[in-house]
């Protein structure tokens, strides 16, 4: 149960990481991954994935 | 190094002349432009170089690139470049953590005394991730408190943030407001990030244009300036314009400015691919006319790159990329009071040059069009080749008044002429009289010529309203020579 990113369609931009309210979204050398253990898909949280929602380009945060 | 600016070893042979004071610091002795503005304001942006019509000429801004993500979708905007609303579209800037943010800014400072101004604009908005704008405006206002900051957003985020925005000492702020009207809305935002929630439709616009009115009057409540941007869209906004211009003035915007949509498929923007075209020089001229004959209307915006750096109009960004900040020069202050000490004169020096051309030739004809291409400082002093823009000025029986800016593509790269682009350049000088620049080969001059424009190098390095002004006597008297700026 978890998101991932697109790599090839990802901006950067990191208004995914920013919104992740579990700290699973790391940018390490401008690269941004979700962390599969950490992603909760903002179950309980959220009634949507906010990685998702706030991301620009469309199909980018996508269920893993 | 780019000669656009005022070269610091000038600044030794002015500082001599200075002894004798001209001993005019004040709007009232130079006569501004801005004499109708209220004094508060003019206080604020007289060395503001994207406000005061008069300061663009001297002073310099950057705009620092640390807030790469956006919480709207904009339909002139494609994510994997910079935001459209602060940027040329198509154009990524390099993306910068707080810390070298700093660094860029303290460069920048050591080599560049005009730089008054710095801004965060993107390259997405500045409230998305606002605890980075923030950090950023702190570092910057701890290590160069005179300098001035500013922060460009869409709104949504804005009425959240106006405490910190007062606190920190912003006081310039932009907002980016397309339209007062949902219904019109949906036709720009597909939609927004708000609260947790994506939201669509006309349900996102009516959310980002409450937003938007409450951020405005939470500022203006303040006492902060508020510049309100337009993007023009034909066949979107455009009527619609008016309606944005009342609701935003009525809230206290001090300026309101009118820019293009600039839309092209390769940019791969929604309006792009779908045809959606900008607007032609003409028409927005004609809505900037509608808005205000007001002189507060900012005409000058050119929509620098959100990680511009230099005047308005020039670019030296390039020179001060991450890998180029190493060697950096300590700021000196002393420099920085040397060349206010210039400005100060050569405002007023080209203030009195353009009252006395005033005095000396009365017009009567119905006023013209001019276009100029000058680096700045008030003065015809660009080659027409190198000019990747022309300040425009109309001139007539009430003086000389700048009233725009033309990009255009250079022509001339290198010495090798290429004749498409010097179609550009006459395709961006439609309506213009005559074109004035320091020099002008013979084949661009015949090809001006065959377009109706006359290029007038006779002027080359005097100051713009009085060459235009001395010019626009002597083709009136058809022909007579007039006398010498
Ligand atoms: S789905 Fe939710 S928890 Fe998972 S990465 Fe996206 S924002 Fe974070
Ligand atoms: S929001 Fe989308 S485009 Fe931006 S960094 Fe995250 S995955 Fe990449
Ligand atoms: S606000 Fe700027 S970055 Fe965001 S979508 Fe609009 S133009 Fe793009």
């Amino acid at each position: 149960m978890a998101f991932k990113i697109i790599a090839e369609n990802c901006t950067g931009c990191g208004a995914c990481q920013f919104e992740c309210p579990n700290n699973a979204i790391s940018s390490k050398g401008g690269l941004f991954s979700i962390i599969t253990g950490k992603c909760t898909e903002c179950k309980g949280i959220y009634p949507t994935q906010q990685c998702a929602a706030a991301c620009p380009i469309p199909k980018t945060c996508v269920k893993a | 190094m780019p000669q656009n600016i005022v070269a610091l070893s000038s600044i030794g042979r002015f500082s001599g002349a200075l002894c004798e004071s001209s001993g005019c610091s004040s709007r009232g002795t130079c006569g501004s432009a801005a004499d109708d503005l209220p004094d508060a304001v003019w206080q604020k942006i007289q060395d503001h170089p994207c406000y005061s019509e008069d300061a663009h000429h001297y002073f310099a801004r950057m705009h620092i690139a640390v807030a790469p993500a956006c919480n709207i979708q904009c339909n002139y905007c494609h994510r994997k470049f910079d935001c459209a609303n602060e940027s040329r579209p198509g154009v990524v800037s390099e993306k910068l953590e707080p810390e070298e943010a700093l660094r860029k800014v303290l460069a920048v400072a050591a080599e560049v005394p005009q730089l008054s101004v710095v801004g965060i604009a993107g390259p997405g908005d500045a409230l998305a991730n606002a605890e980075k704008t923030f950090a950023t405006f702190a570092l910057i206002h701890e290590a160069l408190p005179h300098l001035k900051l500013c922060l460009s957003t869409n709104g949504l985020m804005l009425s959240d943030h106006v405490d910190r925005i007062a606190a920190i000492g912003i006081d310039h702020v932009t907002i980016t407001i397309n339209m007062v009207d949902p219904e019109i809305g949906a036709r720009i935002y597909p939609w927004i990030f708000y609260r947790h929630q994506r939201w669509e439709g006309i349900e996102a616009a009516r959310i980002l244009h409450q937003r938007q009115m409450a951020g405005l009057e939470a500022l203006t409540a303040r006492g902060i300036l508020v510049k309100v941007n337009s993007v023009l869209i034909p066949g979107v906004n455009d009527e619609h314009l008016t309606a944005v211009n009342q609701a935003v003035r009525a809230r206290g915007a001090f300026l309101h400015n009118v820019m293009p949509l600039i839309s092209d498929p390769s940019h791969g923007t929604y309006y792009g691919l779908n045809g959606q075209r900008g607007p032609t020089p003409a028409e927005l001229r004609k809505v900037q006319d509608q808005l205000g004959a007001d002189a507060k209307l900012m005409r000058h915006c050119r929509q620098c790159r959100a990680d511009a750096v230099g005047l308005l109009g020039e670019d030296r960004g390039a020179e001060f990329t991450r890998d180029k900040l190493g060697e950096a020069k300590p700021f000196d202050p002393a420099q920085r009071e040397m060349y206010l000490a210039v400005v100060e004169r050569e405002r007023a020096d080209r203030q009195n040059a353009k009252e006395a051309a005033q005095v000396a030739h009365k017009i009567e004809e119905a006023p013209v069009l001019v276009a100029v291409a000058t680096k700045g400082g008030g003065r015809i002093n660009l080659h027409f080749g190198h000019a990747n823009e022309f300040q425009i000025y109309e001139v007539g029986p009430d003086g000389a008044r700048f009233v725009g800016h033309r990009r255009t593509d250079k022509y001339c790269v290198g010495g090798h002429s290429e004749p498409d682009a010097m179609a550009t350049s006459i395709a961006a000088l439609e309506g213009v009289a005559a074109v004035f620049c320091a020099k002008i080969g013979e084949r661009p001059r015949q090809r001006l010529k065959e377009a109706g424009v006359e290029a007038v190098d006779a002027y080359a390095f005097d100051y713009i309203e009085a060459s235009a002004i001395t010019w626009f006597a002597g083709r009136s008297q058809s022909g007579t020579v007039a006398a010498t700026a």
